[in-house]
């Protein structure tokens, strides 16, 4: 056996070189070599064990600045004497702790689950020449593994045998990179010995594919896999409702401070002048604190009195609606695709609210607006078009034709194994093209190509070299002699331009050899593959040689087909104010003409160009045209065009004239890195301020870094506008983690994108629904259930503060423990869940059919700080309200009719009645969809809290050291004053809201419609017939051959 | 629900109408066409609630006597200061027929009976008449725990050492003659404190041995009423309602009933006098003393503030209706034509 030194230079977090002992020799006496420690092949995902849980978890938890806030609220409550006992804010933060416990422990479970089936997965192992079955994690570097067919290699392993003939095997890397074509790999072959390459290494997660067997020794195990390493890095987004929240939360929590200081600076100013009294000695501990520590432990009292204004509970409630919420889009059956047999997937439920805020959309085109799924269309050849449907009738072919045909039948790297599989799916397209002008691709069979020509003639041809395709080049090439005459030829074809349909052209050129040049060529070649240095700078150069003086025969046109309804989705979501920026890395002519089909743009649109061919165009240099080309788009689409309100800039943009705006991956480059720095970021303003004022944006020939710099420059311009990226492919990958919001199709470019993803669909039409119903309600509902959360606490915190002006400042709490303590529990909790999971204020058909509501909520516009003002404004009223409506009431206490008065905790349970109904009923003014659910949270919480205040204060606790609420609440109904007041102050709140609600209604250009349109539990829903989009002829006929 | 076409996957989503958020669903909305007559009729019934409410209360009779002494005309002047028992009399005179029955109240103003700390300090436990605590009352008692000597007290804390202990006899003068008029002292307190969350161990002075009676009661707990065992120990209704604290620093309690049978259909008109033994010390915390005699209505005591404000948002509601009458007469309906 063999020492094995692997050069791996240029993969990030590896070490650049490792020796292996393959099938652990012991190491030759005379080489002073210390067996390197590596780690074996356990895959650790998960992040607790049952032993480090506990304090793992609560440490992650109170990491949370809320957490730890109401930790602290708890300790004071603890430490001082404060009004309230600790368990009023001690078990709902129990209750929080448990309940995220719980929930992250239960993931965990299933990450050990996961990391047990892959670590108890039996591999066979060659040990001293016996196979033995062992456990996947007790691998060690340097063992010898049989991996067969279809199976997924369990490490990093570099191939030494297959049992091809070829010393080659295929393996798909669809669970790594996301792409599902076959890749080949080669043995290490003792040529190699010292230059491994990618060629050789198997990568853990890959499957092994039309090889029956292969061995390999493992070089990389365990958490040092290229697996592994990739899984690190994935940064938690945050929504813009988050980002209100805790802006919000300052908000209350200077209220809460200001509250606390205005009571302790009162407390005292009121103690100056009312001297203690006989009636209420301090004890001797209190005569003896210090002033200033007695002042201290006061504020912190109050604070503690009035911090339910902050409630755990809404944190609870936002992650459950979220949680919960997220189930509503898997389980939506409108995202079932019956095609690939799934439904939608959410990876994170944090961002629903985001789908409804969404103002750029940047999306792939190939498999997210296309279908890639190509069509061969037609051809030209030598000057000819031939289109398909012509060429079945003529039955003379010239010289020229036939190679052209043979050409396409040779030249590509299809495998013939039940259909064809390609690494490309143009390939095919070729390929079955040919086939339809009557010459047929057989197979690759030990070097040989087989093809079955027009007269049912076998041709055979010995493949000797492929020059693979590569993006610089833009061509690939083959070599390859005829088995009947030994003549070479080598077949090139590369992209060229296409100028209006939208097809991706090829030309197909050749040119023979002589044996001496391909001698040369041969010999070439095996010396720059086995080159150490330089490798691909080498071949290229071979490549560059081989490819030149090549005769033209023709081109053919294959076309890309346009997914299911992507132009009415893209029509929806323009009409929705998104701007749709297509980020491609295909070339101009293909992306424009997709633009075109997909209506992104249209007929009036103005194109402004900023390409190198534009930037070439002036003849100067191309920093000085970009220059004045960026400045005279910005005078066309910025400074030209109409000045317009804020709020209807798109309508007018939509309506008038349209701008599109197009710029390549060079281009763009020159754009972001300017030679100079001022230069530089005048150069992207300008380029921000054109691409904001277009309707669509097409940025071409995207390298995936570039698509991600895209929309950071996006994401980071003026008003942190949201963005949304879609993808399919692992090229996506950048731009999807990078936007606020990012969607992975479901497509055939395997699942890397999807695996990225926030949220993955399975096609394009589905981004419309997303968005429109989905993503408006979840905003609707969160923002309601925000704003609503703040409310409820202010205005049962404040008349706890209006009381302390009456009882001299003493930190009497008005409303008994219990009820501190269940309010946002139990009380009030429930009805607003229900609201934040059910309510569809526009039901849902009406969302889709009119894009244009989509843009009443724009911009976070139910969280602006206008609306929080009111809806603070509202809850001081309602606690100015409640407290002294009841206060006048108490003006004379006797408020039963047997003369019998009422004392501090009656006063208390009126404001909490009052209060807990208010609250209810106000958000059942503001419900529009009442479903059972939501009679029956409303209506129960209800007589849940009546049920509990009589249970509550129906018997002696034990445990509590004063019964306050012993019958207060049955005495409190005995007196008729009490029933009167509760009711008037209810509907003295609620008035204003009536009014409102009635006076705004018909404000909406569209409520009238939505209230006739909305018809509840009708499953049909709309659909309008899907339109051909680009309708060809030959498009039924294309699906006959397989 | 829609017939499934395709065959049934695992995968595919539930086609239930909670799923699919098609739950059968209400929409109510609030238009103006609902709106002003529910307006209009809330405001009809409350104006009528209101009207109703005003007027027994403007019908309910009050007799206010502040026997505070501030003033030095004032009978109870002399008292303020006296540390010793001191009686003063006020007369006043009834013009007519005071309706019975008749309630006497006492009310104390600038008095924080809501303070934390004030109202925190009793235990709820020996109130219960569990005897562990009369020898280990609670701390929140402090600094009314235990007197000088450390023996515990019973009924301990700032509450019941508070407690207020003026009392009151009324007389009514018939021809010269002055008259008792019997006060009775039952039914003051809330029923289930009476009978249930206040018990005495039996009432023996034995069980409060070892414990000693407040500081600033005059005698202990088990001597507040000896004629009635009923009424002594923790479940004197007088204890009883002054341990239901008040809400507010100005507030009046129940002191006495005036049920008597020449009394029940109330006090007739004439001139009354009014004893008492004058304890309580409220000057120094600038408080007022004072008597009310009042009959209650079947809303309770006297009190303008519901009725008015019941009138006030009844007409508010019947103003926003015609208010939004016009704007709907004015702008909907020419909308909708």
């Amino acid at each position: 056996w063999l020492r094995h030194f692997c050069n791996f230079g240029g993969d990030e977090g590896r070490v650049h070189s490792r020796t292996i002992y393959v099938g652990h020799k012991s190491c030759p006496p005379n080489e002073a070599y210390i067996p390197p420690k590596f780690c074996d092949n356990r895959i650790v995902s998960s992040k607790y064990t049952v032993w480090n849980f506990l304090p793992k978890n609560l440490f992650e938890q109170f990491r949370r600045i809320a957490n730890f806030y109401f930790l602290i609220i708890f300790l004071v409550q603890v430490i001082v004497d404060t009004p309230t006992s600790p368990v009023t804010s001690g078990l709902p933060l129990f209750f929080v702790i448990t309940v995220t416990a719980i929930k992250q422990g239960y993931e965990d479970w299933l990450r050990h689950k996961a990391d047990r089936e892959v670590n108890e997965y039996r591999v066979s192992v060659l040990e001293d020449g016996r196979r033995i079955r062992k456990m996947s994690a007790k691998i060690k570097v340097g063992d010898i593994l049989e991996v067969e067919e279809d199976e997924t290699f369990p490490c990093d392993l570099i191939l030494l045998q297959s049992s091809r003939d070829d010393g080659t095997c295929f393996v798909t890397t669809a669970s790594l990179d996301g792409e599902s074509n076959h890749k080949v790999r080669c043995t290490a072959t003792h040529l190699q010995l010292l230059s491994l390459g990618p060629e050789n290494l198997l990568l853990k997660g890959a499957n092994l594919k039309n090889t029956q067997k292969i061995c390999g020794v493992a070089v990389y195990t365990g958490m040092e896999t290229k697996m592994a390493l990739n899984y690190q890095g994935k940064s938690q987004k945050r929504s813009a409702v988050e980002k209100s929240i805790n802006a919000f939360l300052l908000v209350y929590l200077f209220i809460l401070v200001s509250k606390a200081l205005v009571c302790t600076t009162l407390k005292y100013v009121w103690q100056s002048k009312h001297d203690e009294t006989w009636y209420n000695e301090k004890t001797q501990k209190e005569k003896e604190t210090n002033q200033y520590l007695k002042m201290f432990t006061d504020f912190l009292s109050f604070m503690v009195l009035f911090n339910f204004i902050i409630p755990v509970s809404m944190y609870v409630t936002v992650e459950m609606q979220k949680f919960l919420g997220s189930f509503f889009i898997t389980w939506d059956k409108d995202f079932f695709d019956p095609e690939i047999q799934e439904g939608a997937l959410v990876n994170t439920s944090d961002l629903n609210e985001e789908l409804g805020q969404v103002e750029y959309i940047f999306t792939d085109k190939t498999g997210t607006l296309t279908q890639n799924n190509m069509e061969f269309i037609e051809c030209c050849i030598d000057g000819f078009q031939y289109k398909h449907g012509d060429g079945s009738s003529e039955t003379y072919f010239d010289k020229k034709e036939e190679l052209f045909l043979r050409a396409l039948c040779l030249c590509h790297t299809v495998q013939k194994e039940m259909g064809f599989i390609a690494s490309s799916p143009d390939e095919i397209a070729l390929v079955k093209g040919a086939m339809r002008y009557g010459f047929t691709f057989l197979g690759l069979e030990s070097k040989n190509m087989k093809i079955l020509n027009r007269n049912k003639d076998v041709e055979t041809y010995e493949l000797l070299h492929v020059l693979n395709f590569d993006p610089v080049r833009r061509r690939m090439s083959v070599m390859v002699r005829s088995k009947t005459d030994r003549r070479r030829f080598s077949v090139v074809t590369f992209f060229s331009l296409s100028v209006q349909e939208g097809y991706r052209t090829l030309c197909v050129a050749y040119k023979h050899l002589s044996a001496q040049e391909y001698a040369r060529a041969d010999a070439d070649l095996r010396e720059a593959r086995l080159a150490l240095q330089d490798r691909e700078e080498k071949l290229m150069a071979v490549y560059n040689r081989v490819e030149t003086d090549m005769i033209l025969i023709g081109a053919t046109a294959v076309e890309d087909q346009l997914q299911d309804e992507a132009a009415q989705t893209m029509e929806a979501l323009q009409g929705a104010g998104m701007k749709v920026w297509v980020l491609t890395g295909d070339k101009m002519e293909t992306a424009k003409s997709t633009c075109y089909a997909c209506g992104l743009f249209k007929k009036n649109t103005e194109l402004l160009e900023l390409t190198l061919r534009t930037l070439e165009d002036g003849g100067r240099s191309r920093e000085e045209r970009l220059h004045d080309l960026l400045l005279e788009y910005h005078k066309k689409a910025v400074q030209d065009a109409p000045p317009v309100k804020l709020g209807i800039t798109r309508l007018k943009l939509a309506s008038g004239h349209d701008y599109g705006f197009i710029i390549d991956g060079a281009s763009l480059s020159m754009v972001l890195s300017s030679s100079s720095e001022p230069n530089s970021r005048r150069y992207k303003n300008l380029f921000l301020q054109i691409c904001q004022n277009c309707t669509s944006v097409l940025c071409c020939r995207m390298a995936p870094l570039q698509k991600a710099q895209i929309v950071k420059l996006v994401k980071n311009s003026k008003g942190n506008p949201i963005t949304l990226s879609i993808g399919d492919g692992a090229n996506d990958v950048s731009m999807i983690l990078e936007a606020h919001v990012g969607i992975g199709i479901k497509g055939k470019e395997g699942r890397q994108a999807v695996k990225n993803s926030d949220y993955a669909i399975p096609k394009l039409k589905h981004l419309k629904k997303l968005l429109l119903a989905h993503g408006h309600l979840y905003y609707v509902r969160i923002a309601h259930l925000v704003q609503y959360f703040f409310y409820k606490n202010l205005c049962f915190i404040l008349p706890q503060f209006l009381y302390q002006f009456f009882c001299g400042y003493s930190q009497q709490p008005l409303y008994d423990a219990a009820y501190l303590t269940m309010y946002n529990i139990c009380f009030t909790s429930m009805p607003i869940l229900a609201y934040s999971l059910l309510e569809q204020h526009i039901c849902i058909e009406v969302l889709l059919e009119h894009s244009t509501l989509y843009r009443d909520i724009a911009k976070n516009a139910m969280l602006r700080w206008k609306l929080f003002l009111y809806w603070t404004a509202l809850g001081i009223f309602h606690g100015l309200v409640f407290f002294f409506g009841v206060r006048f009431l108490f003006s004379n206490p006797a408020l039963q009719d047997n003369g019998q008065v009422f004392g501090n905790w009656s006063y208390g349970t009126i404001v909490f009645t009052v209060l807990v109904f208010t609250v209810t009923l106000k958000l059942a003014l503001d419900t529009r969809h009442w479903t059972w659910i939501n009679h029956f949270v409303i209506w129960g919480s209800l007589a849940f809290y009546v049920f509990f205040s009589f249970f509550w204060g129906g018997i002696i606790w034990p445990f509590l050291k004063h019964q306050r609420l012993y019958f207060v609440f049955a005495n409190m109904l005995s007196s008729v004053s009490a029933w009167l007041v509760i009711i008037l102050l209810i509907i003295l709140s609620l008035l204003p809201e009536i009014l409102l609600v009635v006076l705004r209604k018909p404000r909406g250009p569209h409520a009238r419609q939505v209230t006739l349109n909305c018809t509840a539990g009708d499953p049909q829903s709309p659909q309008s017939p899907a339109r051909p989009l680009l309708t060809r002829t030959f498009s039924d006929e294309s699906n006959t051959v397989i | 629900m829609v017939k499934e076409e395709q065959e049934e996957s695992s995968n595919r989503p539930d086609n239930t109408a909670f799923t699919q958020q098609r739950l059968p669903a209400w929409q109510p909305i609030l238009s103006a066409s609902i709106v002003i007559p529910m307006f209009l009729l809330i405001g009809a019934a409350f104006i009528g609630v209101g009207v109703a409410l005003f007027i027994t209360s403007r019908d309910i009779q009050l007799q206010e006597l502040d026997y505070t002494g501030d003033d030095s005309e004032h009978p109870c002047f002399k008292c303020r200061t006296n540390t010793e028992k001191c009686t003063c009399s006020m007369t006043f005179s009834i013009p007519t027929l005071f309706k019975g029955p008749v309630f006497f109240y006492y009310g104390l103003t600038n008095y924080f009976q809501n303070q934390r700390k004030y109202g925190a300090s009793k235990d709820d436990n020996q109130l219960y008449g569990d005897l562990d605590y009369f020898t280990n009352p609670s701390t929140d008692c402090d600094p009314y725990t235990r007197d000088s000597k450390n023996m515990p007290i019973v009924p301990c804390g700032a509450l019941a050492n508070s407690m207020f202990n003026d009392s009151f006899s009324l007389s009514h003068t018939v021809n010269g003659v002055q008259k008792i008029v019997p006060l009775d002292g039952k039914g003051i307190a809330w029923w289930t404190d009476y009978n249930i969350k206040y018990r005495n161990p039996t009432l023996n002075s034995v069980f409060f041995s070892g414990t000693k009676k407040p500081t600033n009661w005059p005698k202990p707990i088990y001597e507040l009423d000896t004629t009635d065992v009923y009424n002594n120990g923790f479940i004197n209704q007088d204890f009883l309602v002054w341990m239901r604290r008040a809400a507010l620093p100005d507030f009046r309690k129940l002191y006495r009933r005036i049920t008597h049978d020449d009394y029940a259909d109330g006090l007739p008109a004439g001139n009354y006098t009014l004893t008492i033994a004058y304890n309580y010390p409220v000057h120094s915390f600038n408080g007022k003393k004072k008597v009310v005699l009042s009959n209650v209505s079947w809303m309770g005591g006297k009190n303008d503030f519901l009725g008015i404000a019941y009138i006030v948002v009844g007409s508010m509601c019947v103003v926003m209706s015609v208010v939004m009458l016009i704007v709907y007469a004015r702008f909907k309906f020419a909308e909708d034509v």
